[in-house]
């Protein structure tokens, strides 16, 4: 088993420092980036595949330079190698320049399955898998919650989640998934494994490797043009309950009823 | 909040470092935080956090590559210890002790030793720990009184031992004593690896504490323990020089812990300043709470930078070793001890409840200030270093 994992480095959510510079383009100065959750759900789930059915993790980032850093954090925990699509003319690139990009990219690598997280925290656009599916080709199975391959058979069996329960989807590998937190916790990076990460390769590809014209992608081709990103309104004072579950629990219900929100 | 708060250690820590010091901050803040109180009131050795240390290969940092560890420098072990310490005192015992008992092996220890022990060190499979206090050598450490007396090719080891931080739950202890009662004061003591249970070993008491109440003080009792003569650390007659040697590169991890420890009552402190009110404001408002947050802030990230130069010389090795590793344990342990004396200031009388963290963590610090080597000997220590007359 091969997998593909796409990850993207977002802005760390816990230092609460995003924010976009002049240009409408995340200031990625201002906030130490980190892998997106997301897609750390999405590399636990393939990491346990391999584990199991053998074959290896490789990451796939289109991203500046800099990305590396994070990159080796998902290698610390297991990932095998890594591929960082970056070249100054992707700066800007809408979600349409992204996924020509990432197609591009999996065009030159063989895979069983190519796994993606659900959405990214600073982007959310949440289309991206599905558009690169749509370029190549490939099976779309969305929402995963349980992922089975075969691979003697050449197929895999998705479990997605609906409103009401969920689906059993079965198609021929090689296929793309959209993986949900129902697949289970990312795991912490062992130290033996943080240590290990240095000796992994990150490829680096540029716009020509991976065969794009650099003027079918980025800020001047953009589909369409973020002009502001605003906070909601601050919400109330928090109250914090504290104790015991029963006692927290009895401290919420008799707040609630205060307020003749219990009928 | 976010999980490492405090200095990022900006400019001298590589990537590495960076990731190791925030995967076990991560692990501190959701696995072990959520323990401490509960470890404190039992009293209780926390198997259960072993075992994610183990797992996690926590544990393995001290040791080489070659042998199942991790090969972390100083810097990287004190991160480790630090991280840990911010959310529970005792269970960055289980690391730092993990160390000391291991380091007359490291300093000292054959090849054939190092093959021997270190993998099941590790793993965490084996608990060290480190036998050099006793009832009647407390900070004079040459006057120890457990002989280990030649018996073809064995010692018989025979004396009692105070104050064994995981003396009743180590299976390998790295013991002092005496082999040649005639010699000069230093060249009276050799190193042994006692491997436990064994016949003649006993664990005596366990201590009640103050403090750091989940990890196990034990007194050992050794009654003609035979040991084979394969199992002396160095030559006869450095065991001084291994257990000096030994403290040197220890005390860094104690400075650790405390600086830990203060960074955790910091962040208790400032959360608490944010969410309590009187007079209708937030205490954080008086500026007499900002004052005492800043001194503690500061004291804490002065700390910090001693230590984490301190590693950089100890690692580099060199004459000023001795002063460097006690200069940095003496400023973060008395930073511990009035950091957190004025979180629980900061709480009022909800600090010295144990509702709230602050007054456990009080309690923690003061340990900082005692074992390995006490704050008068740290001094004792440094003066020496400038003063120029040999120690001991
Ligand atoms: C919880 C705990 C865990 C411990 N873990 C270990 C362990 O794992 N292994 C181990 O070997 N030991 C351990 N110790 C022992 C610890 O290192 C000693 O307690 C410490 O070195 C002090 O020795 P003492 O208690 O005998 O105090 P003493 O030496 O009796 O000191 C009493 C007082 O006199 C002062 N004093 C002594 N000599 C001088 C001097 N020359 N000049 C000025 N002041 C002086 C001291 O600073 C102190 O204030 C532990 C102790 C505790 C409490």
């Amino acid at each position: 088993m091969h997998i593909v994992v796409l990850t993207k480095p977002v802005p760390d959510p816990a230092a609460a420092a995003e924010r976009l510079g002049p240009d409408g383009r995340l200031d990625r100065a201002a906030s130490p980036a980190v892998v997106n959750a997301n897609d750390e759900y999405a590399l636990e789930a393939a990491l346990k595949l391999t584990e199991t059915l053998g074959g290896d993790v490789t990451l796939l980032t289109m991203a500046p330079p800099g990305a590396t850093d994070t990159m080796r954090k998902a290698l610390a925990m297991g990932a095998a190698r890594g591929i960082l699509v970056t070249d100054p003319a992707l700066a800007g690139s809408c979600t349409q320049s992204t996924m020509r990009v990432l197609a591009a990219a999996l065009r030159a690598q063989s895979f069983d399955l190519v796994l993606a997280g659900a959405d990214t925290s600073d982007g959310g656009g949440g289309v991206v898998p599905a558009g690169i599916a749509a370029l190549l080709g490939l099976p779309y199975l969305s929402n995963a919650a349980r992922i089975e391959p075969d691979p003697t058979a050449g197929r895999v069996r998705v479990r997605r989640i609906t409103p009401t329960g969920y689906d059993v989807l079965d198609a021929p590998m090689p296929a793309l998934i959209v993986c949900t937190q129902a697949l289970g916790e990312p795991r912490y990076p062992s130290l033996k494994g943080i240590m290990a990460a240095r000796g992994k390769e990150i490829a680096p590809r540029s716009l020509a490797d991976i065969g794009v014209p650099a003027d079918t992608v980025g800020g001047a081709v953009a589909t369409s043009v973020l002009l502001g990103s605003r906070r909601p309104p601050a919400r109330g004072a928090t109250r914090v309950v504290r104790g015991t579950p029963t006692e927290g629990a009895a401290e919420i219900v008799a707040l609630l009823e205060e307020r003749r929100l219990l009928g | 909040m976010h999980p490492v708060s405090g200095s990022s250690g900006a400019g001298r820590l590589t990537g590495e470092q960076v990731l190791l010091r925030d995967t076990i901050a991560k692990l501190a803040s959701e696995r072990i935080a959520p323990r401490a109180a509960e470890i404190d009131r039992t009293g209780e050795f926390p198997e259960d956090i072993r075992r994610l240390l183990a797992e996690h290969d926590v544990l393995a940092l001290p040791f080489p590559v070659a042998h199942g560890g991790v090969g972390g420098d100083l810097l990287t072990i004190c991160l480790a210890i630090e991280q840990i310490a911010r959310a529970c005192a005792t269970s960055s015992l289980i690391l730092i002790v993990q160390e000391l008992g291991a380091l007359p092996l490291l300093i000292a220890g054959s090849p054939e030793q190092q093959a021997r022990w270190f993998p099941d060190l590790a793993s965490g499979r084996t608990l060290a720990a480190f036998a050099l206090t006793e009832p009647e050598a407390g900070s004079d450490v040459a006057s120890i009184r457990t002989r280990a007396v030649r018996d073809g090719d064995d010692y018989l080891i025979s004396g009692t031992k105070r104050f064994i931080t995981h003396g009743s739950v180590a299976g390998l202890i790295t013991v002092f004593a005496v082999t040649d009662p005639g010699a000069e004061r230093h060249g009276r003591l050799s190193c042994f690896v006692v491997e436990v249970p064994t016949e003649g070993f006993r664990v005596a008491r366990l201590e009640h504490k103050m403090g750091i109440r989940g990890s196990p003080t034990a007194e050992l009792t050794f009654d003609g323990v035979r040991v084979p003569a394969a199992n002396r650390i160095g030559p006869e007659g450095d065991g001084f020089a291994i257990a000096m040697g030994t403290l040197d590169r220890s005390r860094p991890g104690v400075a650790a812990q405390a600086v830990g420890i203060a960074q955790g009552a910091l962040d208790a402190a400032t959360a608490y300043a944010r969410e309590r009110r009187q007079f209708g404001r937030e205490i954080g408002e008086f500026q007499m709470i900002q004052a005492m947050l800043a001194d503690m802030d500061a004291q804490t990230e002065a700390a910090r930078q001693l230590l984490y130069t301190a590693c950089g010389v100890i690692d580099a090795g060199g004459p000023d070793v001795a002063r460097w590793s006690a200069m940095c344990k003496l400023v973060a342990g008395d930073t511990a001890m009035r950091v957190t004396t004025d979180a629980v200031q900061v709480f009022g009388g909800y600090g010295y409840i144990d509702e709230f963290p602050v007054e456990r963590m009080m309690r923690d610090a003061k340990i900082t200030q005692l074992y390995e080597g006490t704050q008068q000997v740290q001094r004792l220590v440094i003066a020496r270093a400038l003063i120029g007359r040999d120690r001991g």
